[in-house]
């Protein structure tokens, strides 16, 4: 009995001394702020660096953005750690959604992934336009490829471009693929280590800076488009989430002021983000998740 | 290769500029990990000086355990904090997560068992010492525990180093439950993997040089006033 009065009074002292403390750290931080779990992609290539703070002073929300893996970020929305989600892989959030984790999902804006590959060129795909073939001849190649592996929205569309190809990576696999199980830049920073090749976002691939001997091998194809979606969290399953705010977040990026902030993105005279928003608000959102029922 | 040139003026221009982004980054490493090493000594220093002194059921056994734990992974750490601190979790509903308080408290558990282990061994040492002088005065094992934590405090301020120097080097707990947030939870060493995920290896390395430099600036501080201290106050 004495031991645990004991504990409550140590705990009560590491309170005591942590609160002041404590309450002395975010002291910037704006007085109403929602939490955005996104994409490595989303943060990395700089764009919300450059479109929040447009947002914020207009709406005097901060929007904290914690970056992952598409996988993971639904999985800490999931678990009620954020309160929008604004990710890449269409199967992934429309399941969110069936499962009753979020509200609607909206269409933001797109970029598309590129094949990246070294400049000696082992499989002898540079400048073709088909995805397909280019992935069948890396793999008659045994040339390097390196993958996400970290269930990413680009992992996910890497997958299905194999199985597109026709490739059943279960029994093709061999020490020439190599699965890391990273984030995109840590991924491009092994391909370029290894000068081997690699399914990149445009937006990443861009503001990447140790390129090394890496270059773009294969662009353009339709398949490697990339679609950008956001969700609101639903309050039924997790009552703590913002809806009031994040509701106005995802407003203001479809409305006309936050699409014109995404196109205005720019890496020297590369545009890294093409806003498609459907301009009114549309029923759609009720059709959607009921058309890809299981 | 000149990326460890290119390295060492980026730290230098880093440290020149005054960035004041830069000492944001800096401030909230310092008082997070200063934070997590004062919560962590609260209950370390007595458990490792009652271990010493005491011999009590269990206490071999806390001993091995706490050893053990200064192995501790920094990644499992962190994921054991968020997994308490998540909404979906026990303590969700204290909104700790993705803040610097919860980073305090992953390094906290995470150097916890360096300080009571490394406390232990040196109160031990100073125990087989003083024993017989400590009995014949009648001191209970806490006042026994007590003399002997204030006997070693020049001892113990170096393993207060070594527990902040793990606490502020550690990356893999602070960028699971902090999250990484620009402003807000972004600290020295997430920085530095943000930007060697972005390529930018000089700038990383850069950022690296300024940490260690602070880190040595920070000793070389504690050691100049410990050594002070022992001059005149011994």
């Amino acid at each position: 009995m004495s031991f645990i009065v004991d504990r409550c009074r140590r705990l009560m002292l590491a309170a005591a001394i942590a609160a002041p403390l404590a309450s002395v750290l975010p002291a910037h931080a704006a007085d109403s702020f929602i939490t955005v779990s996104s994409t490595t992609s989303t943060e990395q290539s700089g764009l919300f660096n450059f479109i929040l703070p447009i947002f914020t002073k207009d709406s005097g929300i901060a929007v904290r953005v914690v970056a992952l893996g598409t996988g993971q970020a639904l999985d800490m929305a999931r678990r009620g750690d954020a309160d929008v989600v604004f990710v890449h892989d269409k199967a992934a959030e429309e399941k969110f959604i069936a499962e009753g984790f979020g509200v609607k999902r909206q269409e933001v804006m797109y970029n598309d992934f590129v094949l990246i590959g070294p400049k000696e060129d082992p499989a002898k795909v540079a400048g073709g336009k088909d995805i397909t073939e280019a992935l069948k001849k890396i793999e008659a190649a045994k040339a390097s490829f390196v993958s996400r592996g970290d269930k990413s929205g680009t992992h996910a569309a890497e997958l299905r471009l194999w199985k597109a190809a026709g490739i059943d990576l279960t029994t093709a696999k061999g020490p020439w693929y190599k699965d890391t199980g990273s984030g995109m830049g840590p991924a491009l920073n092994s391909a370029a280590a290894m000068n081997a090749y690699i399914l990149a976002d445009r937006g990443t691939w861009l503001s990447f800076k140790n390129r090394q001997n890496l270059g773009i091998v294969v662009e353009g194809d339709k398949r490697l488009f990339n679609q950008y979606g956001v969700i609101l969290v639903n309050p039924a399953k997790h009552p703590h989430v913002k809806v009031e705010a994040g509701q106005k977040f995802i407003d203001w990026v479809v409305s006309p002021s936050g699409q014109r902030a995404i196109a205005a993105y720019k890496i020297g005279d590369d545009q890294l983000f093409f806003p498609n928003a459907e301009k009114p608000v549309e029923k759609q959102a009720d059709t959607k998740p009921t058309a890809k029922k299981k | 290769m000149n990326t460890f040139s290119d390295s060492l003026s980026t730290a230098l221009a880093l440290l020149l500029q005054a960035d004041a982004h830069l000492y944001a980054i800096v401030g909230l490493s310092l008082r997070v990990s200063l934070l997590a090493v004062v919560i962590a000594a609260v209950f370390a220093l007595p458990l490792g000086a009652m271990l010493a002194v005491a011999r009590f059921p269990g206490s071999r056994a806390l001993t091995v355990l706490i050893n053990g734990f200064m192995g501790l992974p920094a990644v499992v750490v962190g994921l054991g904090v968020y997994l308490l601190l998540s909404r979906a979790g026990p303590l969700g509903e204290l909104g700790l997560l993705f803040t610097p308080t919860a980073m305090s408290i992953a390094q906290a558990v995470l150097v916890f068992p360096l300080i009571a282990a490394i406390t232990r061994q040196i109160i031990e040492d100073a125990w087989l010492e003083y024993t017989e002088q400590l009995q014949s005065l009648g001191a209970s094992s806490w006042q026994s525990a007590l003399t002997l934590l204030w006997d070693t405090r020049w001892s113990l301020s170096t393993v207060m180093l070594a527990g902040f120097g793990r606490a502020i080097a550690e990356v893999g707990a602070v960028m699971i439950v902090g999250g990484n947030i620009e402003g807000v939870t972004r600290v020295m060493t997430t920085a530095i993997a943000l930007e060697t995920s972005k390529g930018d290896m000089p700038l990383a390395l850069g950022l690296g040089i300024v940490l260690l430099t602070l880190v040595l600036a920070l000793n070389a501080i504690a050691h100049f006033i410990r050594s002070w201290a022992a001059r005149n106050y011994r």
